[in-house]
């Protein structure tokens, strides 16, 4: 019995840490390229869940499937952040992009308000019912209790788009132009690369990434408005930090340290605590690791 | 410049004989009752409704030939809902003879002001301080109230889950004030006797991605029902959560979760919820005609506890009247023996002085809509 609640907090800390690492990636690969914390990261998450919700209400109407809702709906989230994301850079962070980097930080927060505000208006600021569109899957059904669908649906697609994006970056040449330009932006440059275009698909990735998590989590938790990805993205911010911001394995790793961390002080200690486990764990990490887990040891050039 | 003093003293000398020829005329058969509250400053707005409501229903009484023949005169006192200006209002009022008072409207006022009233036996009806201790501690004998105190949907929450029979209970709140203020009224009223065990006692955060944890955590505790404390977007996550789970528990809540949206956003997950909320009043016909005389005579819609107050101006001249007697004893015996039908529907008092039929009531979600049970 004990076992099956230990195991039971493990599966929830692990559902959380993946939607932790689905947003952290693109706060840490956009740092990792560009040395900027994209603080309206979290908008595109939550702008990302509002397409989604949009689209499957209006396919709704037409009496389509809800699987293949939920299929079209998660694409046009995914394309529409992506075009937010990549608008964002051109608008907010590109024109700074040879400013002192706090101007760039200012930017971002002035960003993640505009965002919010603008779905504020656009569309409410009442909570709004996130369809349950995917069936119950049967195999699931004996270990319900334990594992959801919708959690297993999370721990799933998060691996699947770990290990596309470990391909990309290893494997490929926008992969490799995208190390070089991490490495060192002006000697890239001067080897023909279009950092432009590998900041661009930089920017367009995290917010694919994110605007999956935005579907998979509005989907768990059946609510969203234009507020929730303040907090999400805070938690993401933390795990990317906590992984060492810049690296993609630490921030998966990060993500997961925090989202078990998470689980286990609820399970047992209390739920009362929970985030300020989430920042004892930061402390803790970041005093022995300033870097963070995996973080690479910079020489600061002052 | 003489001229206008000349002007001044004969005004001055006309205000003053009118005023006391008033005041003879009216020695023979007036019942002075006083309202006490914010009418000016920060809180007017809590206060000045109050004082229309005693007015129309004063009005009323005096257009209808009084009480046994005894015109009500009014004495309305501004406290500004400060403790330090409320005790010098009651002694002003004790001093202009008022033999009732209705007020005064916040809670610290009405306890500054509560020991000058006992001291001259004058009892007081506050239509709004909802303090749990100014009934429950049973120092002021001489208070009445026409609101539930802050603890009351506690009350209703935990005798309803001991008339279903639970067992075990698990105490979840947000955090917030509000939802961790209920959950620890009834906490304390769940430890204060042996029929129901608490399993569990979390605050849960709000607008975390996630609540299995908590979920599975309720799970292990062995609860036969959750009492949550806050608002509606983190009840229906919780009970979302918990329904895609299998996970059957009796969900009982507050006002903050009796609120349409909460079955917007939970739809059909939402079904078999219990929430407190006060008692309708929206189809009591005393109700609906005091509004349409507030509209009528101010242009506008009644302001903060409008009703509570015309309910405890009714409650107060219905005792006079069948008390037939302006003293301390009989006017607070007919108050706690008698019910009067008031836009709050049937009241009376009980040996406290809470009122008996105000307050709040259950409701579930039957159909995708909150029905309240009897």
């Amino acid at each position: 019995m004990e076992f099956n609640f230990f195991f039971q907090y493990l599966l929830s800390g692990l559902t959380r840490g993946s939607i932790y690492a689905l947003i952290a990636l693109g706060y840490t690969m956009v740092y990792g390229i560009v040395k900027l914390i994209n603080f309206a990261h979290g908008e595109i998450y939550m702008i990302g869940a509002f397409t989604a919700l949009i689209v499957s209400g209006v396919l709704g109407m037409y009496g389509i499937d809800p699987v293949v809702t939920f299929m079209i709906a998660i694409t046009a989230a995914v394309v529409y952040s992506a075009a937010y994301g990549v608008t964002l850079e051109k608008i907010a962070y590109a024109p700074l992009r040879k400013a002192p980097r706090l101007s760039a930080l200012i930017s971002a927060i002035g960003m993640s308000m505009f965002l919010q505000n603008y779905v504020l208006l656009a569309q409410t600021s009442d909570f709004l019912p996130f369809p349950d569109l995917l069936p119950e899957f049967k195999f699931l059904e004996p270990i319900k209790s334990i594992l959801s669908t919708n959690q297993f649906l999370i721990l799933v697609t998060t691996a699947v788009v770990m290990v596309l994006l470990t391909f990309l970056i290893k494997f490929t040449r926008t992969g490799k132009a995208m190390r070089a330009t991490a490495q060192d932006r002006e000697m890239a440059q001067l080897v023909g690369i279009n950092i432009n275009r590998v900041i661009s698909i930089t920017f367009v990735i995290g917010s694919a990434t994110a605007a999956i998590g935005g579907v998979l989590i509005s989907s768990q938790i059946g609510q969203i408005n234009f507020y929730i990805g303040f907090i999400v993205g805070i938690k993401a911010f933390v795990a990317a930090v906590l992984g060492g911001i810049g690296s993609i394995p630490g921030a998966v790793l990060g993500s997961f340290v925090l989202g078990i961390t998470e689980s286990f002080g609820t399970g047992y200690i209390s739920s009362d605590y929970e985030d300020a486990f989430a920042f004892i764990i930061l402390i803790v990490i970041l005093i022995f690791k300033p870097s963070g887990l995996l973080g690479r040891k910079t020489t600061e050039k002052v | 410049m003489k001229k206008f003093t000349k002007l001044f003293i004969v005004a001055l000398a006309f205000i003053a004989a009118v005023s006391l020829t008033s005041c003879k005329e009216k020695e023979a058969g007036t019942i002075k009752i006083g309202v006490a509250g914010p009418h000016s400053g920060d809180l007017a707005s809590y206060g000045i409704p109050t004082v229309r409501a005693a007015e129309l229903v004063v009005e009323k009484i005096n257009a209808a030939g009084g009480i046994n023949g005894s015109m009500i005169e009014l004495l309305v006192e501004d406290d500004v809902c400060k403790p330090e200006i409320a005790a010098n209002t009651a002694a002003k009022m004790v001093g202009d003879g008022v033999v009732a008072v209705i007020g005064h409207i916040c809670s610290g006022a009405t306890k500054a002001a509560m020991g000058t009233y006992m001291d001259s036996e004058i009892p007081a009806i506050s239509p709004s301080a909802t303090n749990p201790p100014l009934t429950q501690s049973g120092d002021y004998p001489n208070f009445f109230r026409t609101i539930a105190p802050d603890d009351a949907q506690a009350l209703v929450e935990v005798e309803f889950a001991y008339a279903q029979g639970y067992k075990k209970i698990a105490v979840l709140h947000d955090k917030g004030d509000y939802g961790k203020g209920f959950a620890e009224f009834c906490k304390i009223l769940l430890e204060s006797d042996t029929k129901a065990e608490i399993v569990l006692y979390e605050g849960i955060t709000p607008g975390a991605v996630d609540y299995t944890a908590i979920i599975n955590k309720i799970a292990s505790s062995g609860a036969d029902a959750i009492i949550f404390g806050g608002y509606h977007p983190e009840a229906s996550k919780l009970i979302t959560q918990m329904k895609k789970k299998d996970m059957n528990l009796a969900f009982l809540s507050d006002d903050g979760v009796k609120d349409d949206t909460f079955i917007k956003v939970a739809s059909k997950y939402a079904e078999g919820v219990y929430a407190t909320g006060p008692i309708d009043t929206t189809s009591n016909p005393l109700a609906i005609a005091a509004v349409e005389a507030h509209q009528a005579k101010y242009g506008e819609a009644p302001g903060a506890f409008f009703l509570n107050a015309y309910s405890a101006a009714l409650a107060l001249v219905n005792a006079i009247d069948v008390a037939d007697s302006v003293e301390y004893a009989d006017i607070t015996n007919a108050l706690r023996s008698n019910y009067v039908d008031t836009p709050l529907g049937s009241i009376s008092f009980d040996e406290k002085g809470d009122a008996i039929g105000v307050g709040f009531a259950i409701y579930q979600v039957q159909n995708g809509v909150y029905v309240e049970l009897k």
